[in-house]
């Protein structure tokens, strides 16, 4: 090995904890960029895999019920390459042993082979045989929670009939990689399932012989969907077409796909910061190097080392930075996107899942990391290898320090002259102390962007649970009833109080945009289900016009007082013109909102409910839902408190892992940042630091010379932290929101306070280490070491 | 060894710092030096006492160790009627702050901060100090109170140092090779600096050097010599710093 590598090796060994300070933060950079990359391609691969070899369809529509010979012309429509029709219904599953009510969906299945498209894969067991109408096949991950296996048997209410089935095997689907019951918010396995029925028995119960609602088309490539959708919306609409839509629609694959956006996010948002803080502090250490070896410089070039070889043996040294922050970052990216894969598997019901990522991140987030350092590090190399020898083996000049406005803040605040020597440091090397700021600026904001999650999380769970849902129970009924059904319902086994309200599918049209939703008529006041107002305050429906959603609004560029053309996508089957009266705010769900009086007299007939809001008592939850297995009235049933359970179950362990991976990744930065600088400043003032000592200051007050400074910088850095952490969590918002949520912006002081203090507290642990090695300093040698 | 009482500044003298049997041994890997091999020393109150010795002749540590910079391996050392011998760390600090000024041969000023800030650092937290500009004054520098060290020469500098040592009114002022840096003429002022401190405060002043012709400036001289002190002068008329030169 040459000389000069040896040097190399050897002060990289000596430096290594600045080393391993900038390679951790490199690290981090380089394990999101794997993590992120990695993660989204196995999901990304798995998920096109399992579309293209289960056949998963483009559009889909459902209709009341359409008669089959109707197909030929569908199938017949420009760019439909094939298509499956089939039947849905919804069913209320009782279950021994399992108190609530079970929603469930039942799926026809062809008579004879598979299904053209959306072909279930089967996991046990066997399919249902056409001939034996009472066995189904179940949702995997349904059949599991609740331990029902091939053979077993259990009762079920399809369309007003209890029937006895029998289980035939499990299944996984394309479509239902992630499932939500009607009117819920989470995936639930064991108060939802899914369940494939031979399409003769399941139109025998539903009345659809020869009839079909539910289709599913697959286009030939370079289709149109717009047009294919519109054509098709066409041809169901007689049949109670409530709507045509793609794949990005479709709640499974939007959700995937929603989740792969936050994953893309974050391989653009997070790796920069990173990246361009360790060139900052590559920068700065290489730079402090440099300006010790300056004599060495000299005598190298002295004995006839040439410039390039010189410049070339200091670019070694941060390439060795970078190598290891690359090995650290791979090292955990890879570990860290086999976890994550982990937790998909269990979060997304896909037949398989192997985490393979790409070699296209790996290679690209080395090449990043090694460009970042060479970048960061070729300043500090340049400035010094320009030196002559002669020049370069002479100490440097002193530091030149200038009067301004410093001076009148001393005199006016009487500070003192320890606190001075931090300003002026601080305004003679603005370099290092941006450095530190914006270190300790971008650790705040990831830390207040990781943590505001929760705060969004409490929103919605207030005004979710709190605020406008605050019935315990709401059931779906089967079909609309008079409203009486109100009053009915109060007999019900500990039913309080209730409140209907009517859905309606509609077409919302402004202009040229047009938006799928649903019509919910409710009474104008209401006490249970109630509508928050875009501060979160409940309010009133007004009497006339509609209410929607502020994204909803957005999308269909609507302002309050525009008319807008709704489309009822069930009987009537009219257009009306209704202004937007105003917009409201709610996170979960895109539906609209209008007095049912108003919608009643548009219908021109007498109110009708479809949904019943109930207030109940808990300790009679057990007998209403012993009383709701039993009546065919009620297709489905949601219990709010059971879905805030979960909500808040979710919450707690995914939300804690993320925010504790950011947490880290936020204080790692802080401790680079205050780490290098503070050995930096030990190491060029260590001569200053022990004059204070050779004069009488005692090792506290020469110790806040060193750390005051980092920690005014810290202090400093907080607010514009705030503020960038304002807009990464406006970034990370729209990122997440989706159509079924939109997650509000919202960070609460206490949020801020926390990400402050963590950093805080970081950076001061992060000083003290370094002010230790002030108490090894001897006085004697420090004072005798001249530069 | 013998110690006479310095002729000039006290009827009575009053023994300030006493140090008996000083030894220091540095250590470093396998190779001993040892730097003092048992001094005994007094300095009494207002005397001003040049040390003279080569180098290597244990002249700084010996002035380190009298300035609590740096402790003996042996021996006993007292101010006034405090045992400095064992004193904590913490003692040791709170004796140079409240008692002893040091000049050094590099002025050790703090770049950052201007000749007035310099000794305002001292000041600020001295017990009786005087004003920093009242110090500034008495060597001179009055008019260049809002200078950076970086803007004022080689002697300015060490005027400063001294402004700065003296700011606090010590009962004792360590110097060590003040003029070392300095040319003739520069080295002078900086000499007249301290010997009007001397004279004026009545502070007790040490001076280090290996320069002799500065010896005559002093009450009394002590010679070092590996370790040891070779002899002692006390000299019966001193002569003022204008007359020396180099």
């Amino acid at each position: 090995m040459r000389a000069l590598d040896r040097k190399a090796l050897r002060d990289l060994a000596r430096l290594w904890a600045q080393v391993l300070a900038i390679a951790l933060v490199l690290g981090c950079g380089v394990m999101v960029l794997v993590l992120a990359n990695g993660t989204r391609a196995s999901l990304m691969d798995t998920r096109e895999a399992y579309y293209e070899r289960h056949r998963f369809g483009d559009v889909f529509a459902a209709a009341t019920r359409a008669t089959k010979s109707l197909l030929p012309d569908i199938a017949a429509l420009p760019g439909v390459a094939a298509l499956e029709a089939r039947i849905i219904a919804a069913a209320l599953v009782d279950l021994e042993g399992f108190a609530e009510p079970v929603s469930a969906r039942v799926l026809s299945l062809p008579t004879t082979g598979a299904p053209a498209l959306n072909l279930p894969l089967l996991r046990a067991g066997r399919l249902p045989d056409p001939l034996h109408p009472d066995e189904v096949a179940l949702y995997e991950p349904f059949a599991q929670a609740h331990g029902l296996r091939p053979g077993d048997r259990f009762a079920a209410v399809i369309k007003g009939q209890r029937r006895e089935l029998v289980v035939t095997g499990h299944l996984l689907s394309p479509e239902f990689i992630y499932t939500m019951g009607a009117g819920s918010i989470m995936p639930d396995d064991l108060r939802f399932g899914i369940l494939w029925m031979a399409e003769a028995p399941l139109a025998a119960a539903t009345d659809l012989d020869g009839a079909f609602n539910d289709l599913t088309l697959r286009l030939s490539r370079g289709a149109n969907e717009a047009a294919v959708i519109a054509a098709l919306d066409r041809l169901l609409a007689p049949y109670g077409g409530t709507g045509g839509y793609g794949r990005a629609r479709h709640a499974s694959h939007a959700f995937l796909d929603s989740e792969m956006t936050q994953l893309a996010a974050l391989a653009y948002i997070l790796p920069p910061i990173f990246l361009i803080v360790s060139a900052f502090l590559v920068n700065m250490v290489l730079g402090r190097l440099i300006a010790l070896e300056r004599r060495q410089i000299g005598l190298l070039k002295a004995v006839g080392y040439s410039t390039g070889a010189i410049g070339w043996h200091y670019l070694k040294l941060c390439l060795g930075i970078g190598v290891l922050g690359v090995v650290f970052g791979w090292a955990a990216g890879w570990w860290l996107g086999q976890r994550m894969t982990e937790l998909y598997t269990e979060f997304f019901r896909l037949p398989w899942l192997i985490y393979q990522p790409r070699p296209g991140p790996f290679a690209i987030s080395a090449a990043l990391a090694l460009a970042t350092v060479t970048a960061g590090g070729l300043r500090a190399v340049r400035a010094s290898v320009r030196l002559a020898p002669a020049v370069a083996m002479a100490p440097p000049a002193p530091p030149l320090f200038r009067r301004g406005w410093l001076d009148g803040l001393g005199r006016t605040f009487r500070l003192r002259q320890t606190t001075m020597m931090i300003l002026r440091s601080v305004a003679r090397w603005p370099g290092r102390a941006s450095v530190t700021l914006f270190g300790v600026s971008a650790s705040v904001a990831v830390l207040v962007a990781s943590f505001c999650t929760f705060d969004a999380m409490d929103l919605m769970m207030d005004e979710m649970f709190a605020q406008s849902n605050r019935q315990q129970v709401t059931l779906i009924l089967s079909s609309a009833r008079n409203e009486a059904a109100v009053q009915d319902v109060l007999a019900l086994p500990g039913v309080i109080r209730a409140e209907g309200a009517f859905a309606l599918p509609v077409r919302l049209i402004h202009g040229a945009r047009s938006e799928l939703s649903t019509l919910n008529a409710r009474p104008a006041q209401t006490d249970l289900s109630r509508l928050l107002d875009t501060d979160g305050r409940p309010v009133a429906l007004p009497a006339r016009g509609l209410v929607l959603p502020e994204g909803l609004a957005r999308k269909l560029d609507l302002r309050p007082g525009d008319m807008l053309q709704v489309e009822a996508l069930a009987p009537p089957r009219e257009t009306w013109s209704i202004p937007l009266a105003g917009t409201i705010r709610q996170t979960v769900g895109q539906e609209a909102h209008i007095d049912r009086t108003a919608l009643f007299s548009l219908m021109r007939s007498a109110p009708q409910v479809n949904m019943l809001h109930l207030m109940v008592d808990t300790d009679r939850m057990d007998a209403l839902h012993r009383t709701v297995k039993t009546t065919p009235a009620v297709a489905g049933l949601v219990t709010w408190t059971e879905v805030r359970r979960q909500f808040e179950q979710t919450i707690n362990e995914n939300l804690w892992i993320s925010a504790t991976i950011y947490s880290v990744l936020g204080m790692l930065i802080t401790i680079g940042v205050i780490y290098n600088a503070a050995r930096i400043q030990l190491s060029q003032r260590a001569h200053d630091l022990a004059s204070l000592r050779v004069l009488g200051f005692r090792r506290a007050e020469v110790g806040y010379v060193l750390v005051g400074e980092l920690m005014g910088l810290t202090l400093a850095a907080i607010p514009p932290g705030w503020l960038a952490g304002y807009g990464f969590a406006a970034m990370i918002v729209a990122g997440v929101s989706t159509d079924v949520v939109s997650v509000p912006l919202v960070i609460d002081t206490s949020t801020y306070a926390t990400a402050s203090l963590i950093v805080l507290v970081t950076a001061l642990a992060a000083a003290l280490v370094v002010r230790r090695r002030l108490d090894r300093i001897d006085i004697v040698q420090a004072l005798k070491a001249q530069e | 060894m013998t110690e006479s009482a310095p002729a000039a500044p006290a009827r009575q003298p009053v023994p300030v710092l006493s140090a008996r049997g000083l030894t220091k041994v540095y250590r470093t890997g396998a190779v001993t030096v040892q730097a003092l091999r048992g001094v005994d020393l007094t300095l009494f109150q207002g005397e001003m006492v040049v040390l003279l010795g080569a180098s290597g002749s244990g002249k700084s540590t010996l002035l380190n160790i009298l300035g609590a910079l740096d402790t003996p391996t042996a021996g006993r050392i007292t101010f006034r009627d405090h045992d400095l011998t064992h004193a904590s760390d913490r003692a040791l600090t709170q004796f140079r702050r409240d008692h002893v000024g040091f000049v050094f041969q590099f002025y050790n000023l703090m770049p950052a901060l201007t000749a007035r800030e310099n000794v305002a650092l001292v000041t600020e937290i001295a017990q009786n100090p005087m004003r920093p500009e009242e110090a500034l004054e008495r060597v001179g520098l009055g008019h260049r109170l809002d200078h950076f060290p970086a803007e004022l020469s080689g002697g300015e500098q060490q005027r400063v140092a001294i402004a700065r040592a003296i700011g606090k009114r010590p009962e004792l002022l360590l110097c060590d090779e003040p003029t070392g840096a300095l040319d003739s003429a520069t080295g002078v002022t900086v000499l007249e600096a301290l010997a009007e401190v001397n004279r004026d405060l009545g502070t007790t002043t040490a001076i280090i050097t290996h320069n002799a012709g500065i010896r005559k400036i002093a009450h009394r001289v002590i010679y070092l010599a590996d370790g040891l002190i070779a002899r002692e002068e006390v000299n019966e008329t001193r002569i003022a710093p204008s007359q020396v030169s180099w």
